[in-house]
C-alpha cells in the first residue's frame, strides 16, 4: 500500500541558515510516527512544512498521492491534513466553540449547521465541553493546548500533525491525553507527534525519527531507538535537561 | 514627438519622485506603516518654506536651513506623541492616524493660505538651463535629481556605516530583538519619521521651486511617492531611483500624446509592474 | 408570537421590518424637506455599513471607495441616458457593473499588503476618475451631466420620496447584509482571518476568496449607493464623484461610532450627520474637527462610542456569537 504522506528530499533554509536538510520521509495510513529532537533541530518547521504555513525551497510532498507542496495551507486542510501549533494561537475574540467551528466548517467544507455536531464531539473529546461559551483569549495555557487539538480534530484530518501537546502537562494529564491519541489510533488516523517528553512518545508511537540539525538521525521502533548508543549518546542528555527545566 | 527628450525630462522628473518614495519607504521599513499625509507634508514644506522667505526675504533654498530641522523636529514629536502609541501590530490605527492628519493638514492649509495655487520665486535660476545640442535641461530639475543621488548615498552610508543606521536595521528586522541589545525603538521611530519628513521638506522645498503648489495637491504627491516604491521594489533604496525615473518618464510620454494623460500613464504603468512583477523591478528581501 | 421571536435572527429580522415599515410609511405622511435632509442620513448609514464591512470585519482599511460611488453615478448615468435602458433596470444593473470591475481591481489590489493596499485602492480610484474625466462625451467636462433619464419622473416631490424610500431600503437592507453575513459561515471565516490570517488558513480558510468575496460585494453596494446619491442629485461631476472625502466621511462614521460592530457605525452616522449639521458653516474647520476627532478616538479610544457604551453596560443589538442550540447537548 502506498504510503499516506511521502517526503522526498525536502529542504528549508531561512537566509543562510539551513533548517531542512533533504528529509525523505514515509508515513504510512493508521501509523503514529513520533519526532524526536533537541531544540532547534527543525522539527516546527518541518511540520509547517508539512501543513503548508511555509513553503519548502526544494524536494516534493505527496499526500495521499497528490504532490501538496505548492497548494495553500487551507486546501491541505481540507484534504485531510490537520495540525496544532507548539504555540498555541487560538482566535482570541472568539469562543471555544466558535474557534472548533471554524475547523468544523472549513476544513471539512461543511455548512455551519454540520459543524455544530462535530464541534460538540470533539469538544467531548477533548474535554472543553464545559468551557465552550468562553472566550479564547481568556483560556490558560492547558485549555489552549486542548483547544489546539480541538480545533485540529474538529477538520476531521487524516493526517495530524501534533507539535509538542504535552509540554507542562502534569503526569494525570499526559495520561489523559494518551487516551485520546489511542482514541484518534483506533479511528483509523494517521500522526505525526513532536514531544520532548520521550516516555510518552513511546508509550503511543508505532516508530520514531530523530532528527538534528535538520536531517534524520535514526529511525526505528521505539524500543530499538531507545536502544540505540547514538540515541542515548545525543538525547538522553537533552532529555534529561528539559524534564529539568519543566520542574525549574 | 521627441523621445530623447522626453526620457530626459523623465529621468530628470525622476529625481524630484525618488526624495517622494524615498521618505515614504524608510518609515515602512523601520516600523511597517505607510504615512497617507505623506503627499500633504511635501507641500505642508514648501508652504513653510514660502513663509521663510517672506519673513526672512531669503531664496528658497536657503529656506532649507530652516525648513529641513523645523520639520525633522516636527516627525520626531509626531511619533512619539502620536504615532508610537498607534503601534498595536493592527494595521488600522495607522491608516486612520495618518489618513486623519493628512485631512486635517490639507484643510488647515487651506484655511491659511486659500486654495489657490502659489510657487517659490528662487530668480532666474527657476528658467534657467543647460542647452546639450536640442536637449534643454533646467538647472532646477538637475539640481533637484543630484540631490536625491546625494540623499540616498549619504542614507546607504548612514544605514550601513553608522551605529545609528544599525540599530535602524536591527529595529526593522525584529523590534523585540533589538530592544534586547539595548536599542529604544520608539526612539529609532521618532528619528525615522523625523528623517523621513526632513527628506519630505527637501522634495517640497524643489517642488515649489519648480511649479506651483495648493493645497490639495498632497494626496497626488503621496501617489506618486507610492508608485515610486512600488516600481522600483518594496525596500530597496536604489530601486527607489530607478522607481522614480520610471514614473517621471511614463508620465512626461503620457503627457505628451495628451495632457491628460499625465498622472493616468503612470498610474498605468505602477499597476503594470504590480500585475507582472508584484515585487516591483528590484526586489529585495530585506526591507532597509 | 414567541416562537417567532425565538432566535435573534428572527427578533431582529421583525424588529428591522417593523423599523423600515414605519420610515417607508414616512413617504406618504413625512414632510418633503424631512425626506431629503433623511434621505443624506440613509445613505451615509449604508456607506458606513459597507465600509465597516469591507475594513472592520475583512481587515481591508481601503482609502478608495470613492471609486465606486463615482463609477455608481457614472454607470446609472451612462446606462439610462445614453444606451436608454431603462432607469430601474440601469439602476440594479450599477451592482453588476461595479462587481465586474472590481473583480479585476482586487486581484491586482491584494497584491499589497496594510498601508500600501491602502493607498492602491486610491490609485484605483484615480484611475477611474481619469479614464472618465478626460472622456467629456461620458463625463461632460468641468460642469458635469445631468440625468435626463430622472425627468421623467414627475413632480420632482415625486422623485424625492422614491429616493427616500430606496435610501431607506438601502440603509436598511445593508445593516441586514452585515448581519446576516456575519452570522454566516462566511463571518465565521472573517472573524477568524480577523484573529489570525494564518490560524484561519490552517484550518482551512480559503482567506484570499473570503477577502475577495467581500471586496466584491462592497463595490457593488457602494456603487449601487453611488447611484442613489446621483438619483437624488442629478448633476454629476467627476471630481466631487470620485473625490476622496466621500472616504473619509465613511471612516470618520465608522470610527466615531466603534469599527467592527454593527452598532458602532450606526451610531457613528448618527453622531456624523448631527455634527455636519451643525458644522456646516465652518468651511474648512468641520474637516479640521471631524479629522481630529477620528484621530483622538483611535488614540484613546479605539472601540469608538458604542465600545465605550457596551463596555458599561454590556448590551448587545446584534448579538453575533454562536452557541451550541439544545439538540446537541451532551450525550451521556
Ligand atoms: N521564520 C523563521 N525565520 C528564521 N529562522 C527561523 C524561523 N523559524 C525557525 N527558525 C529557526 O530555525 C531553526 C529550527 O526551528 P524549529 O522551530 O523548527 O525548531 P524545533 O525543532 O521545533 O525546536 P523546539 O524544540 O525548540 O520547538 C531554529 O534555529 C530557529 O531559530
Ligand atoms: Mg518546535
Amino acid at each position: 500500500m502506498a504510503p499516506i504522506l511521502q517526503l522526498q528530499s525536502v529542504s528549508k533554509s531561512f537566509g543562510a541558515l539551513q533548517v531542512i536538510n533533504q528529509i525523505s520521509l514515509d508515513v504510512k495510513e493508521g501509523e503514529t510516527l513520533g519526532i524526536l529532537g533537541p531544540n532547534g533541530a527543525g522539527k516546527t518547521t518541518l511540520l509547517n512544512l508539512i501543513s503548508g504555513d511555509l513553503a519548502l525551497d526544494t524536494g516534493t510532498i505527496f499526500f495521499l498521492g497528490e504532490p501538496v507542496h505548492s497548494i495553500p495551507a487551507s486546501r491541505r486542510c481540507q484534504l485531510g491534513i490537520g495540525r496544532t501549533n507548539q504555540i498555541p494561537k487560538p482566535f482570541e475574540g472568539m469562543t471555544v466553540l466558535e474557534n472548533v467551528l471554524v475547523g468544523a466548517t472549513y476544513g471539512q467544507n461543511k455548512s455551519q449547521n454540520e459543524g455544530y455536531k462535530k464541534s460538540a464531539e470533539v469538544l467531548e473529546l477533548t474535554g472543553l465541553y464545559d468551557q465552550r461559551d468562553k472566550l479564547a483569549g481568556n483560556l490558560r495555557l492547558l485549555e489552549r493546548k486542548r483547544l489546539e487539538l480541538a480545533r485540529a480534530l474538529a477538520t476531521n484530518p487524516d493526517l495530524l500533525l501534533l507539535d509538542e501537546i504535552a509540554g507542562g502537562l502534569t503526569d494525570h494529564e499526559v495520561a489523559e491525553l494518551l487516551t485520546v491519541i489511542r482514541t484518534l489510533k483506533e479511528q483509523g488516523r494517521t500522526i505525526i507527534w513532536i514531544e520532548h517528553i520521550v516516555h510518552a512518545l513511546v508509550s503511543a508511537a508505532d516508530r520514531i525519527v530523530a532528527i538534528n540539525f535538520g536531517s534524520v538521525l535514526i529511525e526505528g521502533n521505539p524500543a530499538s531507538i531507545l536502544e540505540n548508543p547514538m540515541f542515548r549518546q545525543v538525547y538522553l542528555g537533552v532529555e534529561t535537561e528539559i524534564t529539568a527545566k519543566d520542574h525549574a | 514627438m521627441d523621445w530623447l527628450n522626453a526620457i530626459v525630462q523623465g529621468i530628470l522628473l525622476g529625481g524630484l519622485y525618488a526624495l517622494y518614495g524615498t521618505g515614504l519607504s524608510l518609515i515602512f521599513g523601520v516600523m511597517r506603516i505607510v504615512n497617507l499625509a505623506h503627499g500633504d507634508f511635501i507641500v505642508l514644506a514648501a508652504y513653510l518654506s514660502l513663509v521663510v522667505t517672506q519673513i526672512a526675504g531669503l531664496s528658497p533654498f536657503a529656506t532649507i536651513l530652516a525648513v529641513v530641522p523645523l520639520l525633522f523636529v516636527f516627525g520626531y514629536v509626531l511619533q512619539k506623541t502620536v504615532l508610537n502609541r498607534a503601534l498595536t501590530g493592527n494595521l488600522l490605527p495607522p491608516v486612520v492616524i495618518t489618513f486623519g492628519i493628512s485631512i486635517i493638514l490639507q484643510n488647515a492649509l487651506q484655511l491659511i493660505f486659500s486654495p489657490n495655487s502659489q510657487g517659490l520665486d528662487a530668480g532666474s535660476l527657476e528658467t534657467a538651463s543647460i542647452q546639450l545640442g536640442r536637449l534643454n535641461i533646467g538647472w532646477v530639475p538637475f539640481i533637484t535629481l543630484i540631490t536625491a543621488i546625494v540623499v540616498l548615498a549619504i542614507l546607504q552610508l548612514f544605514l550601513t556605516r553608522t551605529a545609528l543606521g544599525r540599530a535602524f536595521r536591527a529595529t526593522s528586522d525584529n523590534p523585540g530583538i533589538a530592544e534586547l541589545m539595548g536599542i529604544n525603538s520608539r526612539q529609532i521611530y521618532g528619528i525615522a519619521l523625523g528623517l523621513s519628513l526632513a527628506i519630505v521638506a527637501l522634495a517640497g522645498i524643489l517642488l515649489g521651486i519648480r511649479t506651483n503648489f495648493a493645497p490639495a495637491e498632497g494626496p497626488a504627491r503621496l501617489l506618486f511617492a507610492f508608485e515610486t516604491v512600488i516600481i522600483g521594489g518594496l525596500g530597496n533604496l536604489w530601486g527607489t531611483l530607478i522607481g522614480g525615473i520610471i514614473l517621471g518618464i511614463a508620465q512626461v510620454i503620457g503627457a505628451s500624446f495628451n495632457p491628460g494623460w499625465f498622472q493616468l500613464a503612470g498610474h498605468v504603468v505602477t499597476l503594470l509592474v504590480l500585475a507582472f512583477l508584484p515585487s516591483g523591478l528590484f526586489p529585495r528581501t530585506r526591507e532597509l | 408570537m414567541r416562537s417567532l421571536l425565538y432566535t435573534p435572527e428572527r427578533r431582529i429580522a421583525v424588529i428591522g421590518f417593523l423599523v423600515a415599515a414605519v420610515l417607508i410609511s414616512m413617504a406618504s405622511w413625512g414632510e418633503i424637506r424631512t425626506m431629503s435632509l433623511l434621505i443624506e442620513f440613509f445613505y451615509l448609514l449604508a456607506l458606513s455599513q459597507l465600509w465597516n464591512l469591507l475594513a472592520g470585519y475583512a481587515g481591508l482599511v481601503s482609502v478608495g471607495q470613492q471609486a465606486w460611488i463615482g463609477i455608481g453615478g457614472y454607470a446609472l448615468l451612462v446606462m439610462a441616458d445614453d444606451f436608454g435602458i431603462p432607469l430601474g433596470l440601469a439602476f440594479l444593473l450599477v451592482g453588476v457593473v461595479a462587481a465586474l470591475l472590481s473583480y479585476p481591481a482586487a486581484k491586482l489590489l491584494f497584491r499589497l499588503r496594510g498601508g500600501y493596499y491602502a493607498i492602491g485602492t486610491w490609485v484605483v480610484s484615480e484611475v477611474f476618475y481619469l479614464l472618465i474625466s478626460g472622456s467629456t462625451s461620458w463625463s461632460g467636462g468641468g460642469l458635469g451631466r445631468s440625468l435626463q433619464a430622472a425627468r421623467f419622473i414627475q413632480p420632482p416631490a415625486m422623485r424625492i420620496t422614491l429616493v427616500y424610500v430606496i435610501a431607506v431600503v438601502l440603509a436598511i437592507g445593508s445593516i441586514a447584509l452585515v448581519y446576516y453575513l456575519m452570522r454566516s459561515r462566511l463571518g465565521l471565516g472573517l472573524t477568524a482571518i480577523r484573529d489570525s490570517e494564518m490560524g484561519a488558513a490552517s484550518l482551512g480558510v480559503n482567506v484570499n476568496k473570503l477577502k475577495l468575496f467581500v471586496y466584491v460585494v462592497c463595490a457593488a453596494g457602494t456603487a449601487i449607493v453611488g447611484a442613489l446619491i446621483y438619483l437624488n442629485a442629478l448633476n454629476i461631476i467627476p471630481k466631487a464623484a470620485f473625490s476622496v472625502n466621500w472616504t473619509a466621511y465613511m471612516i470618520f462614521m465608522v470610527v466615531i461610532g466603534g469599527i467592527g460592530t454593527i452598532e458602532g457605525p450606526i451610531f457613528g452616522t448618527i453622531v456624523f450627520f448631527l455634527l455636519r449639521q451643525y458644522l456646516s458653516d465652518f468651511g474648512e474647520w468641520s474637516l479640521i474637527i471631524l479629522g481630529c476627532a477620528a484621530v483622538i478616538i483611535m488614540l484613546v479610544a479605539p472601540q469608538g462610542l458604542w465600545g465605550i457604551i457596551r463596555g458599561r453596560s454590556q448590551i448587545e443589538l446584534f448579538p453575533v456569537r454562536r452557541k451550541l442550540s439544545p439538540n446537541f447537548e451532551k450525550s451521556e
